[in-house]
C-alpha cells in the first residue's frame, strides 16, 4: 500500500475542508473496501481523512421516517429493535451481506460508497473503464458470470454489489449528503447510476461531498423479504437478490415495492410488476406474471446468462415467501 | 515484551533497506531536488499511536498505512494472529477491538487509537486457556491449526453476540473464518458444548 497523509477530521465541516484542501484524498469510514482496494493499487488516496469520530451514529425514528447516520455500523442497524420491528426488510439485507466481523466494521455511508467487484476493476493489469477510462471492458467479451442483466452499456457491465442498498431502493430512501455548496438530498433511487459513457462514476454524489445519513420514509410494508442467492450457503455476494416489500390487506396488494440486486450497476427497481400487482390479489398466479414483466429487456453477455432464468424465479420466491404462501 | 517495542523485526529491516536501495539508484537529479526529499521523507512519517492490546498499555509511532494486523504481528510481535488472505475473507486475522470482532487485516492501526484490543494471545487467564481454548483441543477443532485463532476469537464473540443458539445459527454466524482443512463440524461441536456450559467472556 503506498503510504499517505492521515488526518482525523472532527466535524462535518472539518472533513468536507480536509477533502477540499487534497483533491487526490479521500474519506475512510471502516476501511473494509477502501484498504481492499488501496492494497491492490486499485486506488492510492494521498490524504486519508478518518470520519470515524463524526456524530453520525444516530438509528432514530421521527415522525419522517427512521434516520440512520452514515457512521452507524452494519452489524447494528440490522440489530437495532426499531429496524428489526418496523423496517423487517432491511434488518435482513444488513444480515445477509459479508461476514459478522465485516458487518462489526462497515458503516452505511461506506457500504453505499462500495465499489464494484468486478474482478477487470480488481486487477490492474486488465482493461477496465470504471478504473482507466478509456481502456476498455475486459468483462464484456470476458469472465462475466457475476455481471449485470439490465441497463448495462458497451463501456461497463458491472454491478453493484451492496445488499443493503437494494433494501434502501425498494423502501424508498432519500440520501442527506453535505459538501463544500450546503447540504442538499438525493432520492435513493437516483443515488447510484448506470454506467452509460462515463462508467467511472458511480453514483451522483458531487466531488467533495460527504455522505451524512439516509431517511427512510414510515414503513406501510406489511408484508417483507429479501432473498439472496450466492454460490454458497453465506459471506458471498448476491448473483441475484431480490428485496419484496408489499402492503396487503385481506388478500389485495395495496402498494408494492421491488428491487433486485446483482443484475444492474445500480439496484434495479422493478417499476412494471410493482404497477402490475397493485390492485391484484397476492397469488403465485399473479406473482409469475409479474415476474414475467420485471425481466422484460434483460440481456445476457455469456457466462451470466443463467440470470435471465433465475431472475423470475427468485422473484416469484421472494413474494411467496413474503406474503407467506411458501 | 517492553511497552516500547523497538525490536527491529526482520521485514521492517527489509521494507528500509528496500526504500535505501531505491534511494542508491535514483537519479541524482531526484536526489538533489529538495521537494521531492520532503515527499521521501513523508512517506515514511510516522504517526503516534496509543493502543492497549491484551490489557497492556502502548504509546508507539505506526506509519498510517500500517494495518492493525501488521502492527500487532511486527511491531508488537504477538504471532498469534494469523494473515491468511490480508483482503478480509479468510477471518485468520480475527481480533477484538471494544469486545467486537473484526479482521484486523482491513483496519489501519491509526484508526484504532484509545481502543483496547483483544488477540488470541489474550484469551487465557495465565495458565488456565479460555473455555473456547479447551473446547477446540477436546474437539479436534482444527489440524494445521492455521485458522484457529480467528475461529477461536470469532467463537468467542459469537457466543457473547448472542448468536449460538443452533447449529445452524453458529454455521451463519461463523462464515467469516475459513478453513482450508475443513474441520468445520468439530469447531461447530466446540462452540455449541461452550454455549451450553457458560459464559465465555474475554
Ligand atoms: C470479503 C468481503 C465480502 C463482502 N460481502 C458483501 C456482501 O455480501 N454484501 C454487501 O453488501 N457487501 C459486502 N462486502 C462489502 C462491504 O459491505 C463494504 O466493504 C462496506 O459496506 C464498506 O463500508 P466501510 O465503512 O468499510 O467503507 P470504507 O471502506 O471505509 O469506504 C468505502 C468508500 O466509501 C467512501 N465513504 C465512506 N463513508 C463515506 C461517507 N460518509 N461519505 C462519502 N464517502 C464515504 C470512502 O471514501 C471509500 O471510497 C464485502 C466485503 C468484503 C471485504
Ligand atoms: S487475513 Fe484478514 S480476513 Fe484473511
Ligand atoms: S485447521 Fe487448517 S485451515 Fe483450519
Amino acid at each position: 500500500m503506498i503510504n499517505f497523509e492521515y488526518i482525523r477530521a472532527s466535524s462535518v465541516k472539518a472533513a468536507v475542508e480536509a477533502l477540499a484542501k487534497n483533491p487526490t484524498g479521500g474519506f475512510i469510514a471502516g476501511g473494509t473496501n477502501l484498504i481492499d482496494l488501496m492494497k491492490r493499487g486499485v486506488t492510492a488516496p494521498t490524504r486519508l481523512i478518518d470520519i470515524n469520530n463524526l456524530p453520525l451514529k444516530q438509528v432514530e425514528e421521527t415522525s419522517a421516517g427512521l434516520h440512520i447516520g452514515a457512521l452507524a455500523i452494519n452489524s447494528e442497524v440490522s440489530a437495532n429493535d426499531l429496524v428489526k420491528n418496523n423496517y423487517p426488510l432491511l434488518s435482513m439485507a444488513f444480515a445477509a451481506g459479508a461476514s459478522a466481523q465485516l458487518r462489526n466494521m462497515a458503516t452505511v455511508g461506506g457500504n453505499m460508497m462500495q465499489k464494484t467487484r468486478c474482478s477487470y476493476f480488481y486487477d490492474t493489469a486488465m482493461p477496465c473503464n470504471k478504473r482507466q477510462p478509456g481502456s476498455g471492458c475486459g468483462a464484456l467479451q470476458g469472465h462475466n458470470r457475476m455481471h449485470a442483466i439490465f441497463g448495462a452499456s458497451d463501456k461497463c457491465i458491472a454491478v453493484h454489489p451492496s445488499d443493503m442498498c437494494v433494501a434502501l431502493a425498494a423502501l424508498n430512501a432519500t440520501v442527506t449528503v453535505s459538501g463544500p455548496k450546503g447540504e442538499r438530498k438525493i432520492l435513493f433511487t437516483d443515488f447510484h447510476r448506470l454506467p452509460g459513457d462515463k462508467p467511472e462514476l458511480d453514483n451522483t454524489l458531487q466531488k467533495g461531498e460527504i455522505i451524512t445519513g439516509v431517511i427512510i420514509p414510515k414503513n406501510t410494508f406489511n408484508k417483507n423479504h429479501y432473498l439472496k442467492i450466492r454460490d454458497r450457503a453465506s459471506y458471498a455476494f448476491a448473483l441475484i437478490s431480490v428485496a419484496a416489500a408489499l402492503e396487503v390487506s385481506g388478500d389485495t396488494i395495496k402498494k408494492a415495492s421491488l428491487a433486485m440486486g446483482g443484475v444492474a450497476h445500480k439496484p434495479w427497481r422493478l417499476t412494471e410488476a410493482e404497477k402490475f400487482l397493485v390492485g391484484k390479489t397476492a397469488t403465485k398466479e399473479n406473482f409469475s406474471k409479474a415476474a414475467d414483466l420485471a425481466i422484460k429487456g434483460a440481456k445476457g453477455y455469456g457466462h451470466n446468462n443463467f440470470k435471465l432464468k433465475m431472475a423470475p424465479i427468485a422473484i416469484v420466491e421472494a413474494l411467496m415467501i413474503a406474503t407467506g404462501i411458501a | 515484551m517492553d511497552n516500547n517495542c523497538k525490536n527491529e523485526g526482520r521485514r521492517d529491516f527489509l521494507k528500509k533497506s528496500t526504500a535505501l536501495a531505491a534511494l542508491a539508484v535514483a537519479s541524482p537529479a531526484l536526489v538533489k531536488a529538495g521537494e521531492n526529499d520532503e515527499k521521501i521523507a513523508a512517506l515514511f512519517e510516522k504517526i503516534p499511536l496509543n493502543i492497549e492490546v491484551n490489557g497492556k498499555a502502548f504509546s508507539l509511532s505506526v506509519e498510517p498505512r500500517t494495518t492493525l494486523l501488521d502492527f500487532i504481528r511486527e511491531q508488537l510481535h504477538l504471532f498469534g494472529t494469523k494473515k491468511g488472505c490480508d483482503y478480509g475473507q479468510c477471518g485468520a486475522c480475527t481480533v477484538h477491538v471494544d469486545g467486537e470482532r473484526i479482521n484486523s487485516c482491513l483496519s489501519l492501526a491509526v484508526m484504532n487509537e484509545g481502543k483496547k484490543i483483544t488477540t488470541i494471545e489474550g484469551l487465557a487467564n495465565g495458565e488456565e486457556l479460555h473455555p473456547m481454548q479447551k473446547a477446540f483441543i477436546k474437539h479436534d477443532g482444527f489440524q494445521c491449526g492455521y485458522c484457529t485463532p480467528g475461529q477461536i476469537m470469532s467463537a468467542v464473540a459469537c457466543i457473547n453476540e448472542g448468536h449460538a443458539n443452533s447449529r445452524d445459527e453458529v454455521r451463519e454466524f461463523m462464515s467469516g473464518n475459513i478453513c482450508r482443512c475443513g474441520a468445520y463440524p468439530n469447531i461447530v461441536d466446540a462452540i455449541m458444548q461452550t454455549k451450553k456450559e457458560g459464559s465465555t467472556h474475554d
